[in-house]
C-alpha cells in the first residue's frame, strides 16, 4: 500500500473491515412471522438489512453487529436474537 | 444500498452512524460532507479506509462550518454550483461548544449549505464528557452525580433557537427514531436555498448507558415525554409540529438510561425529577404539543 | 514604473494570480491589501469569490474547504491573526492544500504592539508550511506569483507564506513594476490538482492516520519540502526569464565572495545591512551579506557552501526563542554547521522587536561586537538594541 497524498483510499473501503466478527447475538429472520414492512432495514445502523426477492428481509452476516435493534423494533418479533455459536 | 458502507467502527446500536445513514439517504449522491472532529468522523475514515460514498472532507474540530463555507464558495467561483448540496453533519460538542463561532459567521454570510447536528448530548468520543448539549443532571465523566450532585448543573443550550436568529430560512429538530420525519427534514431543508440547520436528536448506548438494542426506543421516549420536541421554523417562525397523542410522563424516559440511574437511587432524587418534569412541560406549553 | 503603497503591490498582484476564494479577517498592518482586494471586488476587476469571515481561524479553514475543492485560494494576515490560525496552518500543510497567504510581519502581544518584527511567522516554522521573506515592495509583489507556482507543483503541493515586514513594507510608498496580466498567465499555469471534492469521485479528505501511517504522512511532507528546495531555485529563475527581475532563489548575497565578516538577515533590514556594507567596505573592511529568502525549508546546504569561507558570523533575528536567549536563525545556522569542517564563530544579535527602529549605526555597532572575537571575547547571541536605561 502507498500513501495516497490528501486522501483516504477510494469511497467505500471499510467494507474491507467484516465486522461481523464483532457479534455475540446474531439476529434470526423468521419469515413466517415478518410482514415485509422493512423496518428492521430502516432502523440497521450499519445499512446492511437487505429485501430479498421474495420481499422478506435478510441481513449480511459479514458486517451485523449484533446490536439487536432490528429485533427490538420488529413490530411483529419475527427477529430473535441467538447467542453466537450455539 | 446505503452510501455510507458497512464495516466503519461505530459501536453496536450506534445513532451516528443511523444518523449518518438517513442524511445520506435523503440528500443522495450528489452532495459534499463535512464533518468536524468526532465519533462520526473517527469511525468510519481510519486510513486507508472510508466509508464514504460520496465526497467527504475533515479538517478539525470547530471549523467544520468555515470549511463548508469555503467549499460552496469555491464551488460558485469555479461554476460547479448547480445542485450539489453542502452538508455538515457534526455532533453536538462541535456544534454548540467549540465550532459555534464558525457557524455564526457561515449563517450570517448566508451561504447556501446545510448544517446537520447529530446531537447524543455529551463528548462521546473521548469517554462522555458533559457540553452544552447536556441536559439537566445527566451524569456524564465530568458532570457526575456524587454525593453532593445530582449531575450535570446545566440546562441544554438552545441551539435551534440561535440558528433561527441568525435569520436561517429553514430550521428543524429532528430523531433517529423518526426516519421517514428526519429524512423528509433534510430534504426540504437542502432544498431551500440559503444555509439551514436541522437539529437530530441521537441517544447514544455507550453515553447515556443503555442497551444498543433500545437506541430508537430510547430516542422515541424523548419525543413521547416531550423532552425532545419535534418542530419545524421557517425564517424565525415555528411552522410545523408533532403533536403528542398521549404524553408519557419523563419517568419513563429518564429510567432506562444508567445516566440518570441516581435520580432514582439518590436521596432527593423525585425532587430533581420534578426540574426535569418542568422543562418537558415547557416544551409541551411552548410549542403547543398537545 | 509607479509609485504605489507596498499593500496595493501585493493586492494587485495577487489580483494577476487569479485567485478563485479569498478569505481574510481585517487585522493592521494587513488591512490595506485585504481592502485594495474588496475594491477591485466591487469594481469588477477580479471574479472571485470573497469572504469576509468573522475570524482568521475562518478565514483559513474556509480556504482548505476551498482548496480542497479545487480553488486557488488566497489570504492574509499578521500578528495574532496567525497565531489564531495556529492549529488550521498544521491542518493545511498536512492535507497538502496549496494555500498561499501573506504575512505582514507583526510583533505578538503582550505588551501589545502593532508594528514590525517578526516573531509571528518565525513562530509557525514547523507547521509545515514554505516561507519565503521579502527584502523589498517589489520582491514582495513578486513573490506571490512565485508561491503559486512553487506550492501548487505536483512534487510540493504545501501551502507558502509571504511574508512582509510590517509598516516598513505594506505602508510605505515606492516605485514599482506592476505585474502584468499577460506576462503573469504565461509564467503561471491554472491550478488543476489530481483529487478534488467532486461527487462524480467521491474522495475523502483528512482521515484519520493511526501509528502504522502517520509518520509516514510526516516523511512525505518532509520530502515536499527538500522538493521546493530545488523548486524555490528553479521558479525564481522562470520568474527571471520572464519578468527580468531576480532576488536570489533560497538566499541571495551581497558582496559575499571575499568577505571575513558575513552578515545574515531576512526581510526588509536587507537594505539596510547593504548600506552598512557599502560604507563600511569604504574603510576597508572585510563585510558581506547572505540573505535569506527561505526560511522554510532550510537552505542547509547552499549556507554551509556560502559561508565556507567567512571568518565571522553573525546573525540578526527580529524574534526571539524565549529561554534561549537567540534569535530562530541563529540557532538554525548554527545546527546546520555543526557537522561540516566549517568552525566559524556565529554570533547571534536580537533586534528590531516591536518596530524599534534597526538604523546603520546600530548594525555597525553589532560588526564591532562581532569582531572581538579575533581578540578572544566571544559574545554567543544578545539584544542589540537595548535601552539600558530602561532596566
Amino acid at each position: 500500500m502507498k500513501l495516497v497524498i490528501k486522501t483516504t483510499a477510494k469511497p467505500k473501503g471499510t467494507r474491507a473491515n467484516k465486522t461481523g466478527t464483532w457479534r455475540s447475538f446474531m439476529p434470526v429472520f423468521d419469515h413466517k412471522l415478518c410482514s415485509k414492512c422493512g423496518i428492521c432495514a430502516m432502523y440497521c445502523p450499519e445499512g446492511i438489512i437487505f429485501k430479498l426477492e421474495n420481499g422478506y428481509f435478510e441481513p449480511d452476516y459479514d458486517y451485523c453487529k449484533g446490536c439487536g435493534i432490528c429485533a427490538n423494533e420488529c413490530p411483529k418479533k419475527a427477529i430473535l436474537m441467538v447467542l453466537e455459536g450455539k | 444500498m446505503s452510501l455510507l458502507a458497512p464495516g466503519h467502527r461505530g459501536c453496536a446500536g450506534c445513532c451516528d452512524a443511523l444518523a449518518g445513514k438517513f442524511v445520506l439517504d435523503a440528500v443522495g449522491k450528489d452532495c459534499i460532507v463535512v464533518s468536524p472532529t468526532g465519533c462520526l468522523e473517527v469511525f468510519t475514515t481510519p486510513y486507508p479506509e472510508s466509508a464514504w460514498g460520496v465526497p467527504w472532507i475533515h479538517s478539525l474540530f470547530e471549523n467544520a462550518a468555515a470549511v463548508a463555507s469555503g467549499v460552496e464558495a469555491a464551488y460558485k467561483a469555479l461554476g460547479k454550483k448547480n445542485k450539489t448540496k453542502i452538508i455538515v453533519i457534526g455532533g453536538d460538542g462541535a456544534t454548540l461548544d467549540i465550532g459555534l463561532q464558525a457557524i455564526s459567521g457561515a449563517f450570517e454570510r448566508g451561504h447556501d449549505l446545510t448544517y446537520i447536528c447529530v446531537d447524543n448530548e455529551a463528548y462521546m468520543n473521548t469517554g462522555v464528557q458533559r457540553s452544552g448539549a447536556t441536559p439537566l443532571f445527566a451524569s456524564t465523566t465530568t458532570s457526575p452525580a456524587g454525593k453532593v450532585s445530582f449531575g450535570n448543573p446545566q440546562h441544554k443550550k438552545n441551539m435551534p433557537a440561535i440558528i433561527a436568529a441568525h435569520g436561517s430560512p429553514y430550521v428543524a429538530t429532528a430523531s433517529i427514531s423518526y426516519a421517514p420525519d428526519l429524512i423528509k427534514k433534510v430534504k426540504k431543508a437542502t432544498e431551500t436555498k440559503g444555509p439551514t440547520y436541522v437539529h437530530v436528536h441521537a441517544p447514544c448506548c455507550t453515553g447515556w448507558k443503555f442497551e444498543g438494542s433500545k437506541t430508537i426506543e430510547v430516542g422515541r421516549l424523548a419525543v413521547e415525554t416531550a423532552m425532545w420536541p419535534l418542530y419545524e421554523m421557517e425564517n424565525g417562525e415555528v411552522t410545523g409540529v408533532r403533536k403528542l397523542k398521549k404524553r408519557k410522563p419523563v419517568e419513563e424516559y429518564l429510567k432506562v438510561q444508567g445516566r440518570y440511574k441516581h435520580l432514582f437511587t439518590a436521596e432527593g432524587g423525585t425532587e430533581e425529577i420534578k426540574k426535569i418534569q418542568a422543562i418537558a412541560d415547557w416544551n409541551v406549553k411552548h410549542f403547543g404539543l398537545e | 514604473m509607479v509609485v504605489v503603497e507596498g499593500s496595493y503591490a501585493v493586492a494587485h498582484s495577487v489580483k494577476m494570480c487569479k485567485p478563485n476564494v479569498i478569505s481574510a479577517y481585517p487585522i493592521t498592518p494587513q488591512t490595506h491589501i485585504v481592502e485594495d482586494l474588496s475594491q477591485f471586488v466591487a469594481d469588477g476587476e477580479m471574479s472571485c469569490e470573497y469572504m469576509n469571515v468573522e475570524s482568521e481561524f475562518s478565514a483559513i479553514s474556509a480556504l482548505i474547504g476551498a482548496s480542497a475543492a479545487g480553488a486557488r485560494t488566497y489570504s492574509s494576515t499578521t500578528s495574532q491573526g496567525l497565531a489564531l490560525m495556529h492549529e488550521a496552518l498544521f491542518n493545511a500543510s498536512g492535507m497538502r492544500l496549496p494555500v498561499v497567504m501573506t504575512v505582514v510581519n507583526r510583533a505578538l502581544s503582550a505588551p501589545i504592539n502593532i508594528w514590525n518584527d517578526q516573531q509571528d511567522s518565525i513562530s509557525q516554522r514547523d507547521t509545515g508550511w514554505i516561507q519565503l521573506y521579502a527584502e523589498d515592495v517589489q520582491e514582495s509583489a513578486d513573490m506571490t506569483p512565485q508561491l503559486y507556482k512553487i506550492a501548487e507543483d505536483e512534487e510540493v503541493l504545501l501551502p507558502a507564506m509571504s511574508c512582509m515586514d510590517g509598516f516598513i513594507l505594506s505602508h510605505v510608498y515606492e516605485p514599482v513594476i506592476l505585474l502584468e496580466q499577460s506576462l503573469t498567465d504565461e509564467f503561471l499555469p491554472p491550478f488543476s490538482p489530481e483529487f478534488v471534492l467532486d461527487p462524480e469521485n467521491p474522495m475523502s479528505f483528512g482521515a484519520f492516520a493511526d501509528p502504522s501511517t502517520y509518520t509516514e504522512f510526516r516523511y512525505k511532507q518532509e520530502k515536499a519540502m527538500e522538493a521546493a528546495l530545488l523548486k524555490i531555485e528553479e521558479v525564481a529563475n522562470e520568474f527571471n526569464e520572464v519578468y527580468g527581475r531576480y532576488y536570489g532563489g533560497l538566499i541571495d548575497s551581497y558582496l559575499l565572495d571575499d568577505a571575513e565578516i558575513v552578515i545574515m538577515a531576512m526581510g526588509s533590514v536587507i537594505g539596510t545591512i547593504k548600506d552598512t556594507i557599502d560604507m563600511l567596505r569604504k574603510e576597508g573592511e572585510s563585510i558581506g551579506l547572505l540573505k535569506i529568502r527561505s526560511f522554510r525549508p532550510f537552505p542547509v546546504e547552499a549556507i554551509r557552501t556560502a559561508l565556507k569561507n567567512a571568518k565571522v558570523v553573525i546573525t540578526l533575528d527580529k524574534n526571539i526563542s524565549i529561554g534561549k536567549n537567540e534569535g530562530a536563525l541563529c540557532t538554525e545556522v548554527k545546527a546546520c554547521l555543526y557537522n561540516t569542517n566549517l568552525r566559524v564563530p556565529v554570533i547571534g544579535f536580537m533586534l528590531g522587536h516591536g518596530g524599534r527602529d534597526i538604523p546603520i549605526s546600530t548594525i555597525v555597532k553589532i560588526i564591532n561586537k562581532a569582531k572581538l572575537v579575533e581578540k578572544g571575547i566571544f559574545v554567543e547571541s544578545e539584544f542589540a538594541d537595548l535601552r539600558e536605561e530602561l532596566i
